[in-house]
C-alpha cells in the first residue's frame, strides 16, 4: 500500500540554522532563518479552525456528554456512570451490537475473499484500466442509490432475482423482510458496492510485488495454486492487513442501508450500531445515552484495529 | 508440451470466465435500473423477468421531472408520492460544489503549511490532524448537530456544508503528499527574486499541483454529492432538501402496495447519472489516485 506516510524525506529535515556557510554557496536568507512559523499559522488557519470546531471539540464533548442527561432542550445535567450502567443492561444495545457483529463477519468476509480473487485475476489477466474502472463504479455511486437498485430487484414480486429463484426451481425470498435473511441481505448488497474498489486496494498491492519472485518460481516449475499461496499470500500480507483494519472501520458503519431500505426491521434484526445511536439521539433525543454508545463503539473500533494490526503484523514486510 | 500449453489455454479461459463473470455482477443493477425506469409502472409485473423495458416509455422520467400530467402519470401506474426533482438536484449541487471548493482550497493552504514551510512542531501539528481520521463520522456528529442547531443553520445549505468546509483529514493529507514531491529549487528560485509565499503558493505549487489538485476535488464533490447520513440530520426540510435525502423520502412514501417502481429508479437512475458522467470523463484518474492514496 502505497500510502506514502513515512515519505518525507527533503524536507523534514531541518534547516541547517547554525552551520557555517559552505563557500560558494549563497547566503543564507534571514527571511527563513526564524522558520516560518507566522505565515504557516496563516496558512493553517482555516483548517485549524475547521479541526478544532468540528472534529476536536465535538470529540472531546461527546465524551463529556457520556455522562451526562442532555435532551436538547435543556442543558446537560452531570448524571456520573449513569448511561454506562444503562448501557450494560439494555437489551437492544446489546442486540444492535451483536447485529452489527453479523453484519461485518458477512459483509467482510464475502468482500475480502471475492476482492482477493479479483484482483488475483486482474492481476495475472489483464492490464485494463477500463475493466478496473467499470468494478469500481458501483463504489462511486451513492450507498442511497445501491440500496434501492437492491431493494427494487431484492422485491418478492417483481424483484429479477427471485424470478431467477423460480426459474432454477426454488421459492421466493422476501430478503429484506425475513429476520434471517436481512442482515445477509444488507451485508451482500454493501459488498457488491465495495468489492471493486477493495480489489482495487489489494491489486496496487499485488503490483507492489516484484516479478521476478513469479519468474523464479515459475522457472521451478511451481504451480498457480502454490504461487498464490507460497508468493502473493505471505508478499501481500502487509496490504491486506491495511485493507482489512479499513475496511472492517468502515463496515461497523454501517447506516445509509439500513436507513433506506429496513429501518432496523424486521422487529430488531437490522438494528445496527449507528442506527441505534440515531435513533436514540435524534428520534428519542436521548443525546447523553447515544453518546454513550457512540463512546462504546469508538473503544470496539480502537481496539479491534490494533488487535488487527498486531495479529497481521502490519509493518513489517515479508519482502525484506 | 501440447497437452501442458492446452491444459494452461483452458485454466486462463476459465479464469477470464471469472472475471467477466464478476463484470456482469458489476454491470447488472445498473442495466436493471436502467430497464425498470423505461418500463411502464402498471405492466411492469406482468413481465418481471423479461430483459427489455416493458412497454418502452419515457413516462417515469416525465413523471420525475414534473413534466408530466396527474392523468398521464396515474395511467402508467404513478403513485402519490411526488419527488421535487429539480430543487433537489440544485440543492445538492449547490452543497456539493460549495464543500468542494472551501474544502480543497482550504486544505491546500493547509498542506502546503506541512509540506512547503518549516517551523516548529510541524510533523507533531500534522499527526494530530491526522488522528481525526480515526473518529467515526457518528461520534462527531452529534456534537456538531447541537453546534449547527444553536447557530441556527438546521435546514439551511450553511448548515449542511459546515462541518465540511475548512478541511477533511485525507484532503489534506492527500495533497501533502504531492506537494513534498515538489522540487524545491523551483521555489528557491522564487524566493531569490524575492517572491513572497502567498506569490509561491499561487502561483507555483497550486498550478504545479494541478493534476492532484483536480483528482482530490472529484473525490471530494463525489463523497458530497453521495453523503446521507448528516444532510439527512441538518437538512430535511424541502427547500434545502439534497437528492439523496429525497430519495430516501420519496421510497419510505411509496405505498406499500403497488410502490411506483418506475419512478423510484428513474429518480435514483438521475441522481446517479453526474457521479456516472463524471467517471466517464475522469475514470482514469480516479482509479489511479485511489491506487495511489490507498486510504478513503
Amino acid at each position: 500500500m502505497r500510502t506514502g506516510i513515512g515519505r518525507q524525506s527533503g524536507t523534514a529535515e531541518p534547516r541547517p540554522e547554525t552551520s557555517p556557510p559552505r563557500s560558494g554557496a549563497p547566503a543564507p536568507r534571514p527571511r527563513r532563518r526564524a522558520g516560518d512559523l507566522p505565515v504557516a499559522m496563516v496558512f493553517l488557519l482555516p483548517a485549524a479552525v475547521g479541526f478544532a470546531a468540528f472534529y476536536l471539540w465535538p470529540a472531546l464533548r461527546t465524551a463529556y456528554l457520556s455522562f451526562t442527561d442532555y435532551s436538547l432542550l435543556a442543558p446537560p445535567e452531570w448524571a456520573g456512570l449513569d448511561n454506562y450502567r444503562r448501557l450494560l443492561g439494555d437489551r437492544l444495545f446489546w442486540n444492535s451490537l451483536k447485529v452489527t457483529v453479523e453484519y461485518v463477519v458477512i459483509n467482510i468476509g464475502v468482500q475480502t475473499i471475492a476482492a482477493l480473487g479479483m484482483a488475483v485475476l486482474m492481476h495475472r489477466l489483464t492490464r485494463s484500466g477500463l475493466i478496473r474502472g467499470v468494478l469500481l463504479l458501483p463504489y462511486l455511486v451513492a450507498n442511497v442509490v445501491v440500496a434501492l437498485i437492491w431493494y427494487t430487484m431484492l422485491d418478492a414480486q417483481l424483484g429479477i432475482v427471485n424470478q431467477a429463484l423460480e426459474w432454477i426451481g426454488l421459492d421466493p425470498v422476501a430478503f429484506f423482510g425475513e429476520t434471517s435473511t436481512a442482515i445477509p441481505t444488507i451485508a451482500l448488497v454493501n459488498v457488491w458496492r465495495h468489492v471493486g474498489y477493495t480489489a482495487l486496494l489489494l491489486f496496487a498491492g499485488l503490483q507492489a510485488i516484484p516479478k521476478t519472485v513469479y519468474e523464479a518460481a515459475a522457472t521451478d516449475g511451481a504451480s498457480e495454486a502454490r504461487m498464490f499461496w507460497r508468493i502473493t499470500m505471505p508478499l501481500l500480507r502487509p496490504a491486506l492487513a491495511l485493507v482489512l483494519v479499513l475496511t472492517v472501520i468502515g463496515s461497523f458503519q454501517i447506516f445509509d442501508t439500513v436507513a433506506v431500505t429496513t429501518k432496523g426491521g424486521p422487529i430488531n434484526a437490522t438494528r445496527v450500531i449507528y442506527y441505534y445511536i440515531y435513533e436514540q439521539a435524534f428520534q428519542r433525543f436521548n443525546f447523553g445515552y447515544a453518546a454513550a454508545v457512540c463512546v462504546a463503539l469508538f473503544a470496539i473500533l480502537a481496539g479491534l484495529a490494533l488487535l488487527q494490526l498486531k495479529l497481521l503484523r502490519a509493518g513489517d514486510s515479508d519482502l525484506d | 508440451m501440447s497437452d501442458t500449453l492446452r491444459r494452461l489455454s483452458l485454466r486462463r479461459t476459465a479464469a477470464w470466465a471469472i472475471l467477466v463473470l464478476f463484470i456482469l455482477i458489476t454491470l447488472l443493477p445498473f442495466y436493471w435500473m436502467l430497464r425498470i425506469s423505461l418500463s411502464n409502472n402498471r405492466t411492469l409485473f406482468a413481465n418481471p423477468g423479461s430483459l427489455m423495458p416493458t412497454d418502452f416509455t419515457f413516462g417515469a422520467f416525465k413523471r420525475v421531472l414534473g413534466i408530466a400530467t396527474l392523468a398521464e402519470a396515474t395511467a402508467e401506474g404513478g403513485s402519490g408520492a411526488k419527488i421535487d426533482f429539480w430543487r433537489y438536484l440544485a440543492n445538492s449541487v449547490v452543497t456539493s460544489a460549495v464543500i468542494t471548493v472551501c474544502q480543497v482550497f482550504f486544505s491546500a493552504m493547509a498542506a502546503y503549511a506541512f509540506a512547503r514551510l518549516r517551523w516548529p512542531g510541524r510533523e507533531k501539528v500534522f499527526f494530530v490532524f491526522l488522528t481525526a481520521l480515526m473518529i467515526p463520522p457518528i461520534f462527531t456528529a452529534l456534537p456538531n448537530f447541537v453546534t449547527v442547531k444553536q447557530l441556527g443553520l438546521l435546514n439551511t445549505y450553511a448548515g449542511i456544508v459546515l462541518p465540511y468546509l475548512f478541511m477533511t483529514p485525507f484532503a489534506v493529507f492527500f495533497l501533502r503528499q504531492f506537494f513534498l514531491n515538489i522540487s524545491r529549487e523551483v521555489e528557491e528560485a522564487a524566493i531569490v527574486d524575492g517572491a513572497g509565499h502567498a506569490h509561491i503558493f499561487f502561483r507555483l505549487i497550486v498550478p504545479m499541483s494541478s493534476a492532484p489538485i483536480a483528482t482530490i476535488s472529484l473525490l471530494v464533490y463525489i463523497g458530497a454529492w453521495n453523503e446521507y447520513f448528516w444532510p439527512l440530520l441538518v437538512g430535511q426540510e424541502d427547500d434545502v432538501r439534497v437528492l439523496t435525502v429525497a430519495l430516501g423520502i420519496f421510497r419510505a412514501q411509496s405505498p406499500q402496495a403497488g410502490p411506483d417502481w418506475s419512478g423510484l429508479m428513474a429518480a435514483t437512475l438521475l441522481a446517479a447519472l453526474p457521479v456516472i458522467a463524471l467517471f466517464t470523463v475522469f475514470g482514469r484518474w480516479i482509479v489511479n489516485s485511489i491506487q495511489f492514496s490507498g486510504i478513503k
